[in-house]
């Protein structure tokens, strides 16, 4: 079920009506209901998966919790009677044996992503090996189902998992409040990777109707399939046309496909998550933001902290420090530090880290090497651009430029360059023919031959392009405005009159200019497939 | 009491924007492709009809209900559209037996060769124009392709929001009103394109049966014509085009007899009627032009009077009012089409009107 499906319409109506009917106690138990009846409906198999993610996690956190709080009465009531060396002693095996649930349900379900999702992208690497050896005959590719959102809902899974095993809280004790947080349909297919600490805090509450909420969390809908509809889906044939046609559309036009694209990728993924974040407003429940205009971001650095905002932080909390601050990391870093030099030491096992990291990011994104290199150019560009820190630094000494408008825009315009560069790996079927069509734009512009007449030839007419740019402005603007507070808050604080104005005009606006519907394909938003 | 004025007042505007848009960009059917516009003609016109056709372009183009009240004071409309399927042919004659009770109910058999739903352009050509009731949902439920979903025909503002970048002045110009495209039902046209030789054989096909769901309809409309004591005939037109196969032309002549109705097949009575091919037809054999149609009412208009005694209305004053308005305008536009083929070379003028 699409979120800009009318069968999702629908079925959000009957929710919302039904979530204020019941009585609050009764709210969660609900939302439990709606959200496996939403994943029913996507593929009956899908409830396999994620029954099995929930009841595994529910069981081995608690049973973790549950070890470290009877480990605590006991360790409480024996500490005075035991030495040092038996409290290290009792500690340790007690931390081994959590270890040992956590690491079975951590393994056992990152397998089940990894089957499912990359098994048959390394049978295709395998049969590349063994061609490569001159055997003819590969191994036979399997038909696996691939759950909706199980990235996602592994990841979110995970996460609670870690959080428990460290001690940060509580396991839930409820397997049915369990299987809502991990199963809480608006954010079940594309995210964001919520923390249960998060999450938790509004989605077991009783909710009572309140205006306010409600409004702002349609008006965040509204805002989603603005953003969905009229942008992304409709940029996105020009860039379907750029992509499929390579021989036709090369040099400068390649260039235009990635700006087109960058385009299309934030509306339509930060239209999802305002949908999302919206829907679950709507009933009073808080969902993390996801972005904070990553497009204005100075660096790539801020830009990961402004973009998919839960996921950077997911690999950095559960990725980045374990690696770096393991055992071998530390020992990595001595002897680096030993042979390199300080300076030049310090900096392996974080870039190690780093690299580790990006690589994850880039295979979680998808089963190919395209994303595999995508994660890995992300690393690239950030080591690079800290290796030049000395380098700006001395510049600036130099250059009064810091902090002027002009070399701010400057950044910005250099940081989404760099990221639509990257994301190129995104749209073409394989890495050779990304690089090939990236070379095409330094090596094949010929920007006197460009034809504006070409663009019109993808699938768009000039009014749809005139509907983009219109779209693009209010974006910027929307972009603008929220640097100083939330938009909806200054909207709420206009006269009645003008606020109705406003969303009556984004009403209609997305109601007549949407590409939705007969003569428009229905187009998947692109984190649904991750 | 202000904030309750408040909200009245942002639900009324918000019903009469979407109201006022919806009837923006649904389109008028008034120029060009006039088909679309047939269906909700019907009912500004009086109803109590004696004989009422129902099918697909080889009724609307090839009868003129003017001709049969000129000549034998038959009080006749034609509830036809393109490529109308057989169960939107059903559901139509549903709509029409609640509304009025004619004798006669005319029913062109081409639609038995389809089974299953076609084109949704053509739908929505049909069912557009029907007004609410049960036989419109039923004929939507019916004839929806896949890409077709109830809401849409429930709130057209989805279906046809697309059309921002096409609306031209007639959307304007037609946003309360429509002007009449047929009269009673039938599409006139006065030029002549002569059948030749190229006329579209029939080519071997594979099973030559009708469809299940097209037999279901069939049985549905005999049984309503039967219950509401409504004489059914069915008829196949003399088109040359699309081919009408002795295989299918048997299963209907079976059909009729089983169940005791009279079928016509005007293919095999071209000579009777008089038609030649080289004048009376638009488009080739495909349908018949002003000449051919009026030729065929003649036939069928001595066969209702005669076999079935469709009775002579002329001299009841409302209707011979009514039936003035529309000879005035069929004369028009004989006149106006004629004019633009001497001026143009097309009956539809300079404009393409």
């Amino acid at each position: 079920m699409l979120f800009t499906s009318y069968e999702f319409l629908g079925f959000l109506l009957v929710v919302f009506v039904m979530y204020y009917l019941l009585p609050g106690r009764a709210q969660w138990s609900f939302l439990l209901i709606a959200s496996y009846a939403f994943y029913f409906m996507a593929d009956p198999r899908y409830l396999i998966f994620i029954m099995i993610t929930t009841a595994s996690t529910f069981l081995a956190a608690k049973s973790i919790s549950d070890h470290k709080a009877s480990f605590d009465v006991w360790f409480k009531e024996h500490k005075k009677e035991m030495e040092k060396e038996e409290k290290k002693a009792a500690k340790a095996k007690e931390h081994s044996l959590e270890k040992k649930i956590f690491l079975c349900c951590l393994l056992f379900n990152l397998g089940i992503l990894a089957v499912t999702k990359y098994t048959n992208f390394t049978i295709s690497n395998i049969n590349s090996l063994l061609s490569a050896f001159g055997r003819a005959e590969g191994l036979s590719f399997v038909n696996l189902v691939i759950p909706m959102g199980i990235s996602f809902y592994t990841f979110q899974s995970m996460g609670y998992l870690i959080d428990v095993y460290n001690g940060k809280f509580e396991a839930q004790k409820n397997p049915l409040k369990f299987a809502l947080f991990v199963s809480f349909f608006p954010q079940l297919v594309q995210g964001p990777i919520s923390r249960y600490a998060d999450l938790s805090q509004t989605l077991y509450e009783e909710h009572r109707f309140d205006w306010k909420t409600v409004s702002f969390g349609l008006e965040r809908i509204l805002w989603g399939f603005f953003k969905k509809l009229v942008i992304a889906d409709r940029i996105l044939v020009p860039v379907k046309a750029i992509i499929a046609d390579t021989d036709a559309y090369s040099g400068f036009y390649v260039f235009a496909g990635a700006m087109f694209y960058a385009l299309e990728l934030y509306c339509d993924f930060t239209g999802g998550i305002d949908i999302t974040i919206g829907v679950a407003e709507t009933m009073g429940i808080k969902v993390t933001e996801n972005f904070i205009r990553p497009y204005f971001s100075k660096n790539i650095k801020e830009y990961w902290n402004r973009w998919h905002i839960t996921m950077g932080t997911w690999f950095t909390d559960y990725i980045f420090y374990p690696i770096s601050a393991s055992q071998f990391m530390m020992k990595l870093s001595k002897k680096s530090r030993a042979r390199l030099g300080n300076n030049l030491g310090k900096r392996v096992p974080v870039y190690l880290s780093s690299f580790i990291v990006w690589f994850t990011t880039g295979i979680w994104h998808g089963a190919s090497w395209n994303f595999i290199v995508w994660g890995l150019g992300n690393f690239v560009v950030i080591m690079i651009s800290q290796e030049l820190e000395p380098f700006y630094r001395w510049f600036h000494s130099k250059v009064n430029v810091a902090g002027t408008f002009g070399w701010r825009l400057f950044q910005v315009i250099r940081t989404v360059l760099i990221m639509s560069s990257l994301r190129m790996f995104d749209c073409y079927r394989d890495v050779p023919l990304t690089i090939k069509m990236f070379g095409s734009i330094f090596t094949d512009t010929h920007l006197w031959q460009f034809n504006p007449e070409a663009f019109v030839a993808m699938g768009l007419t000039i009014d749809d392009y005139i509907v983009v740019f219109v779209g693009l402005i209010v974006l910027v603007t929307v972009s603008l405005l929220q640097r100083s507070g939330s938009v909806r808050e200054k909207i709420a604080a206009t006269a009645g009159p003008v606020r109705f104005i406003i969303w009556y005009v984004l009403f209609m606006a997305t109601l007549i200019f949407g590409a939705y519907g007969i003569g428009y394909s229905a187009s998947q938003f692109i984190y649904n497939q991750f | 009491m202000k904030k309750l004025l408040a909200i009245v007042l942002t639900i009324v505007i918000t019903i009469s924007g979407l109201w006022f848009a919806t009837r923006l960009f649904m389109p008028k059917y008034m120029h060009g492709i006039l088909e679309g516009a047939m269906i909700g003609e019907y009912y500004d016109d009086p109803t109590d009809h004696n004989v009422v056709f129902i099918g697909d372009c080889e009724l609307y183009e090839n009868i003129s209900p003017v001709y049969l009240w000129e000549n034998f004071g038959i009080n006749s409309y034609i509830r036809g559209s393109a490529q109308q399927l057989i169960w939107q042919s059903y559901y139509l004659a549903e709509e029409t037996v609640e509304r009025e009770h004619p004798d006669v109910i005319v029913f062109n058999v081409l639609s038995m060769k389809y089974n299953t739903p076609q084109n949704e352009a053509y739908n929505r050509m049909t069912l557009d124009g029907m007004k609410w009731s049960s036989s419109k949902v039923d004929s939507i439920k019916a004839s929806m392709t896949e890409e077709e979903s109830m809401i849409e025909y429930m709130f057209p503002l989805l279906r046809y929001h697309s059309r921002w970048s096409d609306l031209n002045v007639d959307d304007f110009k037609y946003l309360f009103h429509r002007d009449k495209v047929t009269f009673n039902g039938y599409y006139m046209r006065v030029d002549e394109k002569p059948a030749d030789d190229n006329i579209p054989k029939g080519r071997p096909i594979i099973d030559y049966q009708f469809g299940d769901t097209a037999y279901q309809y069939l049985d549905k409309l005999t049984k309503l014509c039967k219950d509401n004591d409504i004489e059914l005939i069915l008829v196949k037109a003399p088109s040359l085009f699309p081919y009408w196969y002795p295989q299918w032309d048997k299963q209907i002549e079976d059909y009729a007899a089983a169940n005791d109705l009279t079928y016509i097949n005007f293919l095999d009575y071209q000579d009777s009627i008089g038609l030649d091919w080289d004048k009376d037809t638009y488009d080739g054999g495909l349908h018949l032009n002003l000449s051919g149609a009026e030729k065929l009412s003649e036939y069928f208009g001595q066969i209702l009077s005669n076999d079935f005694n469709v009775p002579d209305r002329r001299g009841e004053e409302d209707l011979e009012k009514y039936w003035d308005g529309v000879i005035e305008r069929y004369d028009a536009e004989i006149q106006r089409q004629t004019t633009n083929l001497e001026k143009y070379g097309s009956v539809h003028g300079p404009d393409g009107e």
